[in-house]
């Protein structure tokens, strides 16, 4: 059963999901115009899955996700500018021009960090999740991850310890089919991820990652467990990315049709259509909401490109904490 | 005063944090109800409770993930990584997650991180079990480094990593864990960053740790015979390296000579060489020697191990082969 998310946190869920995708489209653009370096992984078809998450979670609980983890700052809660003022290497980014797109890091938001070694970030949540159990604060550690992490050494390491040690976590899997270049059925030998925590003896949830309100639903019910002090869970999100792996990729790899076939299970149609039947929404504020969500992204391109880049003693700030 | 072992200063040290801190916590593989490989933290499962001092399952990247996204949440975890030889099985987290969290956050974070780790040779442990990893962890700023070579030292500098809002890795010597020294009661957590003169000379700077600072010592009480006069320094902290004692003595003595149970290539002594080259070369009046393991291996046989790890003889004729070389 699918629970229905009250109208205020659909509106919500809704704007942060066109909002998203509006800003990695941008950020696309910004990177072709060589204002955004180096590289970008855009999550362009998964914003349901960062949404729905973030709608489960409380203050307090902590993030760690991935490079390809715009979505998720976005959806816990960060600024547009701040977003775009890292991506552009700015002082008044979300870490100071020193993470880029890669990084994307808001402890204010409890958003830990996003990683770019794969696999990384998943036991750097298991010791968020350990405070959270010693301190007996009630909250909770959420680790995102694609379905390529889970061949990574990391991935069995932090589940079977949060099994043992029954730490308040979830591992939240986003199955967008493609490691970089390779199809995961090349690369992995299970059909699904979520069997993975059978071998951890944690409950491992298969979840349709295009519907906000099914993830809501099993990250909810995976959080309230975890909060009772029952154990970490496993979760997969069967999701897809739109776009090539990063920079330029056009993912000439994937089977013909197959994008076309995943466009009509696209996350925000999804949403929309359900609050249109539910009375909650019409076109026309559905095109109010998007031109609201195009103003905030220019907004914030716009004021990130007249902000300073960092003085270049900043390069020795911030190694070692002084004091 | 009172006397205990270096492998008892461990245990001291993380008693005495472990009481006077609730955020303390401590965790590692057979730490807890087994009291460490090493026996060296018997009792303090029974102390602190399992809640605070944990074993884990055998999972390097884990044990420093964790202990990492521990520190940046509010604990202040010691994490043990049982030899210093597994250090590159958890290097991903050391070198880039560890290392570089502060600092590619914008500063976002505090990481209030100690790792501890057995390392060193001489014992018959073999290739991978003897290592010393001081120069493998040097490379990645972020993190600070310290290798206590007495008793009192690694209780003060293990505690005074503990209190560090840094991470620090802490490095005990094996072969050191027996040794006997005296530890004032009221010996307080020292800061980190120090070196330390632990015998006075005129001839010739001999900088060294642990193990090789306890044969530098030897070797200098046998030179001295020959009225040949030593001052040896105990580096203690590798990261922040103590440039102005080691430049100090060189003033006086115009000779160095750096011994290191470690390979030659990369290896730190080369970094004090540079110092010296650097900040230094007017007082040298013969090129720096370094004493270490060349390009070799540590083996198991006996005389394979003995001849590898340099040791006094190959000590003092440094020495006096920079004494000479004038
Ligand atoms: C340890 C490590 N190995 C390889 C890479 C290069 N790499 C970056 S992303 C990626 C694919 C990861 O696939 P998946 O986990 O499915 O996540 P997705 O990119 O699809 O979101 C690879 C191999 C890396 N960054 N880190
Ligand atoms: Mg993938």
């Amino acid at each position: 059963m699918i629970t229905s998310l009250p109208i205020e946190r659909r509106q919500q869920a809704l704007r942060l999901m066109i909002e998203t995708r509006l800003a990695e489209e941008k950020i696309q653009e910004l990177f072709l115009a060589n204002l955004i370096r180096g590289t970008t992984h855009l999550a362009i078809g998964h914003e349901a899955v960062a949404v729905g998450t973030a709608a489960a979670l409380i203050t307090g609980d902590k993030v760690t996700c991935t490079y390809r983890g715009h979505h998720h700052a976005l959806a816990l809660g960060m600024s547009l500018r701040a977003m775009m003022g890292e991506m552009m290497g700015k002082e008044a980014g979300a870490c100071k021009g020193k993470g880029g797109s890669m990084h994307m890091t808001d402890a204010s938001i409890g958003l830990l960090g996003a990683n770019a070694i794969v696999g990384a970030q998943l036991p750097i949540a298991m010791g968020a999740a350990l405070t959270a159990q010693v301190k007996k604060t009630g909250g909770i550690a959420v680790t995102f991850f694609g379905e390529g992490a889970s061949n990574i050494g990391a991935f069995h390491e932090a589940l079977n310890m949060a099994s043992v040690w029954k730490l308040p976590a979830l591992f939240i899997c986003e199955n967008n089919l493609y490691g970089e270049y390779s199809v995961w059925s090349k690369t992995t030998p299970v059909q699904d991820i979520a069997v993975r925590g059978t071998s951890y003896a944690m409950p491992g949830v298969i979840v349709d990652g295009q519907d906000a309100e099914a993830v809501y639903t099993v990250v909810k019910a995976a959080g309230d467990r975890a909060r009772a002090g029952e154990g970490p869970s496993l979760i997969e999100c069967k999701t897809y990315r739109y776009r090539g792996h990063s920079r330029t990729d056009t993912a000439p790899y994937r089977k013909q049709g197959e994008l076309d076939e995943w466009l009509k299970r696209d996350p925000i149609d999804i949403l929309k259509a359900r609050m249109i039947a539910d009375s909650q929404l019409d076109e026309v504020e559905f095109a109010e909401m998007r031109q609201a969500a195009e103003m905030a992204v220019v907004d914030a391109v716009e004021w990130a490109k007249q902000q300073p880049y960092p003085p270049v003693e900043a390069l020795y700030a911030d190694v070692y904490y002084e004091g | 005063m009172p006397e205990m072992t270096y492998r008892e200063a461990v245990a001291k040290a993380l008693t005495d944090e472990l009481a006077s801190d609730p955020d303390v916590i401590f965790f590692g593989e057979d730490v807890a109800e087994a009291g460490g490989v090493f026996k060296v933290t018997p009792g303090l499962y029974e102390r602190f409770g399992p809640d605070r001092v944990r074993d884990t399952p055998i999972s390097e990247q884990a044990i420093i993930g964790t202990a990492l996204g521990a520190a940046i949440t509010g604990l202040r975890p010691v994490a043990e990584l049982m030899f210093a030889d597994f250090v590159p099985v958890a290097l991903d987290q050391l070198a880039n997650q560890v290392a570089k969290y502060r600092y590619m956050s914008g500063g976002q974070f505090v990481v209030p991180l100690t790792v501890r780790a057995a390392q060193g040779g001489g014992n018959g442990f073999g290739t991978q079990h003897s290592q010393c990893a001081e120069s493998w962890l040097m490379n990645f700023p972020g993190i600070k480094v310290v290798s206590p070579s007495t008793p009192v030292d690694m209780y003060g500098l293990l505690r005074g990593a503990i209190r560090e809002n840094n991470p620090v890795f802490v490095l005990e010597h094996k072969g050191l864990y027996n040794m006997k020294g005296e530890v004032p009661d009221d010996t307080a957590p020292m800061k980190l960053g120090e070196s330390k003169v632990m015998r006075e000379g005129t001839d010739v700077t001999v900088v060294a740790s642990q193990l090789m600072m306890h044969r530098s010592l030897e070797a200098a009480e046998q030179l001295a015979r020959e009225d040949i006069s030593c001052e040896v320094i105990d580096v203690r902290s590798f990261v922040p390296l103590d440039k102005a004692t080691i430049l100090h003595s060189l003033a006086k003595t115009n000779h160095l000579v750096v011994v290191e149970e470690a390979p030659h290539q990369a290896g730190w002594g080369g970094d004090i060489a540079s110092l010296a080259a650097d900040e230094g070369v007017y007082w040298l009046a013969a090129p720096v020697k370094r004493v270490n393991m060349g390009a070799a291996l540590i083996a198991y046989s006996p005389p394979l191990e003995d001849e590898v790890l340099p040791n006094v003889g190959r000590i003092m004729r440094a020495v006096k082969s920079v004494l000479t070389d004038a």
